[in-house]
């Protein structure tokens, strides 16, 4: 794994970047802030950046780590960018919904369906 | 108080009776943190709470003792957070406590608001409430209690 993205998996696919978790639990709060820095970092490198972020392999995330995921939305619309999230299973699907946030991010199904939408 | 406990480690007590009970005193380690959840998501489910029930607990949990740490004993690793629990199996009861001075939990905005959906914190208790049964701040505000009854 490369160690600038440390607990992620980044690919550039189309002119998008995908982001794919590696671990199963996005609950440490020294990691959550890793993996922010690691996304910010990818944002930062592109002009409009494009980007998609896959949780295919979530189980369980917290509190933190959506307000890294905000931290990111942010930096994006800032530099006019595109973000898509995609494989959000059920349960954590629910707390995007409970916590409102399904309606901040852009949520497809799979990936290859966000990777339609980009403009 | 925390300090009374020296033995971190979880205290099953009456075996014989249908409630499981522990007491863990963590310091602010990932490792701690993870061991607590493990334990008493093992006596859920032994109890036969199904997997639904063991998410809202560990995200219930997560949730609690990240603020304590964080907010409550302000990330002084000196400071413990005091986890008590106890499950039978009808209801989960879970107390996390904290070192800090307590807090209003009346002063922390709705993050549900269109106006605060773009901030990036607030959003831990709004979660324990819609996860447990009942969640009750008892004062000055360093020591949440929750109850997760089985429907």
């Amino acid at each position: 794994m490369n160690p600038a993205s440390h607990g992620l998996k980044i690919t550039e696919q189309d002119g998008v970047s995908r982001i794919d978790f590696v671990e199963r639990n996005i609950l440490d709060e020294a990691n959550i802030q890793q993996i922010g820095e690691s996304i910010g970092a990818v944002v930062d490198a592109s002009p409009r950046p494009r980007l998609l972020i896959c949780f295919e392999n979530v189980e369980h995330l917290s509190s933190a780590a959506l307000g890294a995921l905000i931290t990111v939305n942010t930096k994006v619309k800032a530099r006019d960018g595109q973000l898509r999230l995609s494989n959000i299973r059920p349960q954590i699907l629910e707390v995007f919904r409970i916590t409102r946030l399904d309606r901040l991010f852009v949520i497809h199904g799979t990936a290859e369906e966000a990777m339609d939408t980009f403009g | 108080m925390a300090a009374s406990h020296p033995d971190s480690g979880p205290h099953h007590t009456g075996d014989a009776s249908e409630v499981r009970r522990g007491v863990v005193v963590m310091h602010d380690v990932r490792a701690e943190i993870d061991r607590l959840q493990d334990t008493v998501l093992v006596d859920v489910a032994e109890v036969g709470f199904d997997e639904a029930s063991t998410f809202a607990i560990r995200l219930a949990l997560e949730e609690a003792v990240a603020n304590a740490f964080r907010h409550g004993n302000a990330e002084d690793p000196s400071k413990t957070v005091t986890v008590r629990y106890a499950v039978s199996s009808h209801e989960i009861h879970l107390a996390v406590e904290d070192e800090g001075p307590g807090f209003d939990p009346g002063a922390v905005p709705d993050p549900t608001e269109d106006a605060n959906l773009e901030i990036p914190s607030g959003r831990g208790i709004m979660l324990m409430r819609a996860y447990m049964t009942s969640v009750e701040i008892v004062a000055p505000g360093n020591r949440i209690e929750m109850i997760f009854r089985r429907d």
